[in-house]
């Protein structure tokens, strides 16, 4: 007969040691895999975890593609931990871009250095805004904010489809769904020549250690944590639950909003239909990755970004389907899970006995 | 200092991806949108590589590339990694495969329905589908029995416009009385979105359905309807045997394996290709039999004429919906109208999307 325990003393080390574990199997299984495939597994596993960070410019990808996925983890990380499941930061980030872009493409032909900043805090506005709407309607009207933020995705981007397609169309642009290219001065200045890395990364480190600051030595902070592990004990120490509700959802969705502009006004340049491949629910698996600790993110984001650039690379030199960076993100997710279930629980086997029947 | 360091760093990233150039490995790359089974767009583009690979030359291809900020990357590293010739197979990726291109003067670059070639290793080539559809709009023409074909779209750009106003007038011409209706979907790919599409349009009375997006979900739905259709882009006969009535085949494979050889022996030179039914590169599927012998007999004629030019899909005289002169009597739209199409002709229902 299998039995199962909570576990009393679960060790704090080994809470943040399991991310690592959780990496780890997804290595061995990731390896098991290609080799089922027929492939060698130490040359894929190279090409996957190795071959794309092998040199400068494959090094400024990865931080370009963590770059956006740490930020919105960042975010939510503030959601989770005071138990609110936004799910829906993809939306945020759409919208975020959306009007963030609007402003850009006002000043399409306009040179300034007032620009760029003009139109970075509108795309955290609006992604705040959007974040909003699950956040009154759950506070107010107790609807369910998973739902709520999950349908609001698709809300925003039919609302991008349609401004592309539609009225933000480039004039010239033979009715391409896309809108101009942006001017110089709303785009997001390059670290080094020759490399795409820009000064969003500075945003995602600012937001780090902010979030640090406001989850460790804020009496929000302590707030969102309380709340976190206990409703009850948080109503019982009279923290205003609604407010707090409100605020943790429009920094979520302004690191989002954040997270869309940092694409457009960067590698992108202007609006279309795909300025996102579902960084808002990847960046989910990235805070859990992180045990929703601002540090932990910033690790976890790289990691999550280098399974996106091993997937292309193991496909152009080893034409492994490209799809496998999805199964190595399942993989982390799923070990991660399975270990923290086994941190937390305690499975025993027992011996049927007699007297042990009894009870 | 700093600053010296990772110019010379970077440099020496490309010239590393230069010397590997240099070699006699010669190798070709694709980036595709979508993934190699869609059976549609995708699919077609995999077919002319695997024939690129059949004479004898080596080949990479990555798949679900998307059109965003990672195609650059995608492209740079195939250059990078000593591919001597890439074919980027979406419109989206145009300004990615342009910008990559500077960077990387020794590699040719081929991109598909793009108009930007701004550094003399891009070229750009596509199809003229439109011959296509001028023989759909023939048989639809002939085929329908509430003179109601449906059209689904994509996205209002000259080229899908340009195919809806070529089946039209084909159909005009052998039956005046043809209206055309179209739903546009504005995607390229939606298997849901495009099924729902067909049957609205089999809802509003249409007999014969055709589109301009990739997936197999318009003939489906006209098989289980029990209404005509037509395949997109690649031989869609088996997803809908007793339905569709031919397929508009994209045929990559004698231009990819044309290009290949030509950058491989050192005669590739830049261009503008727009191919049709003459080269090969826009072909046919197998003709149904329900069309009957003598419709099949005319429209084989009338394939014929167009390869040979004979017969051109937009001969004056064309009226704009309003009824206003596009193409006068006796006179041929050029290429420049045609690539620039942005009017529906008469007989179309209903306004471009704005």
């Amino acid at each position: 007969m299998i039995k199962i325990e909570k576990r009393n003393d679960v060790p704090m080390a080994l809470y943040f040691f399991t991310p690592f574990i959780a990496i780890i199997l997804t290595i061995l299984g990731g390896g098991i895999i290609f080799y089922i495939l027929g492939f060698n597994p130490i040359e894929a596993l190279k090409f996957y975890f190795i071959t794309p960070i092998s040199n400068l410019y494959g090094f400024s990808e990865l931080l370009l593609k963590a770059t956006p996925l740490c930020l919105i983890a960042i975010g939510l990380s503030f959601c989770f931990k005071s138990n609110n499941w936004n799910i829906g930061a993809e939306g945020q980030l759409t919208f975020g871009a959306i009007v963030g872009g609007g402003v850009a493409l006002l000043f399409y032909n306009q040179e300034g250095f007032y620009i760029l900043p003009l139109v970075i805090t509108a795309g955290a506005i609006g992604g705040m805004f959007f974040a909003l709407i699950p956040a009154i309607l759950k506070t107010y009207f107790n609807t369910n904010e998973i739902l709520v933020s999950l349908m609001l995705v698709y809300v925003s981007k039919l609302l991008l489809d349609y401004l592309v397609v539609g009225p933000w169309s480039n004039p010239e642009g033979f009715n391409f769904p896309e809108t101009r290219q942006f001017s110089d001065s709303s785009r997001m200045p390059l670290l080094f020549e020759g490399l795409r890395i820009h000064a969003g990364i500075f945003l995602a480190l600012a937001a780090v250690m902010l979030s640090w600051f406001i989850l460790y030595k804020t009496y929000l902070g302590f707030q969102i944590k309380v709340s976190g592990l206990s409703l009850k004990t948080a109503k019982y120490a009279g923290f205003k639950g609604k407010t707090m509700i409100l605020v943790v959802f429009m920094i979520s969705g302004a690191c989002a909003g954040l997270a869309g502009v940092g694409e457009i006004t960067g590698p992108i340049g202007q609006l279309h239909r795909m300025i996102s491949p579902d960084y808002g629910f990847t960046a989910i698996i990235v805070a859990f990755l992180g045990r929703l600790n601002p540090f932990g993110i910033i690790f976890a984001s790289l990691v999550v970004a280098l399974t996106y650039l091993g997937a292309e690379t193991a496909q152009i030199f080893l034409q492994i389907p490209k799809y496998t960076g999805q199964v190595f993100q399942g993989m982390i997710l799923f070990f991660l899970l399975a270990s923290d279930y086994l941190l937390f629980f305690k499975v025993k086997i027992l011996n049927l006995k007699k007297n042990e029947l009894r009870h | 200092m700093y600053k010296n360091f990772f110019r010379y760093l970077i440099s020496a990233i490309f010239l590393l991806g230069f010397s590997v150039n240099s070699n006699a490995d010669f190798k070709v790359g694709f980036v595709y949108v979508g993934p190699t089974g869609d059976h549609g767009w995708t699919f077609q583009h995999h077919e002319g590589r695997n024939a690129v690979e059949a004479a004898g030359i080596k080949t990479t291809f990555v798949e679900s590339v998307p059109e965003g900020a990672d195609a650059e990357r995608v492209i740079r590293q195939l250059a990078q990694s000593g591919h001597d010739l890439i074919f980027t197979t979406s419109f989206g990726y145009m300004d990615p495969t342009n910008k990559v291109a500077k960077d990387f003067p020794n590699v040719k670059f081929e991109h598909a329905t793009g108009y930007k070639r701004e550094h003399s290793n891009v070229s750009t080539y596509s199809a003229r589908f439109y011959e296509g559809r001028t023989l759909l709009g023939h048989i639809a023409g002939k085929m329908t029995k509430t003179n109601t074909i449906g059209y689904i779209a994509s996205f209002p750009i000259p080229e899908v416009i340009r195919g809806i106003n070529a089946m039209t007038l084909a159909a005009q011409k052998v039956n005046p009385n043809i209206k055309t209706k179209i739903v546009w979907v504005f995607t390229w790919y939606d298997p849901g979105k495009e099924a729902e599409a067909a049957q609205a349009l089999i809802d509003q009375g249409a007999d014969v359905i055709m589109q301009h997006t990739d997936s197999t979900a318009p003939v489906q739905t006209a098989e289980k309807a029990g209404v005509w259709s037509f395949g997109q882009a690649s031989d869609m006969q088996r997803f809908a045997p007793k339905s569709i009535l031919t397929s508009i085949i994209d045929d990559w494979a004698p231009y990819y394996v044309e290009r290949a050889i030509a950058a491989r022996d050192g005669t590739w030179n830049q261009q503008d290709t727009w191919h049709g039914l003459k080269e090969g590169m826009v072909a046919m599927g197998p003709y149904n039999s329900a069309m009957g012998a003598d419709l099949v007999k005319e429209v084989e004629q009338l394939q014929k004429d167009l390869a040979s030019g004979k017969v051109h899909s937009f001969t004056g005289p064309i009226y704009d919906q309003k009824g206003n002169i596009l193409v006068a009597e006796g006179k041929v739209a050029d290429d420049g109208m045609l690539a620039g199409m942005s009017v529906y002709v008469k007989g179309v229902e209903g306004d471009i999307p704005k």
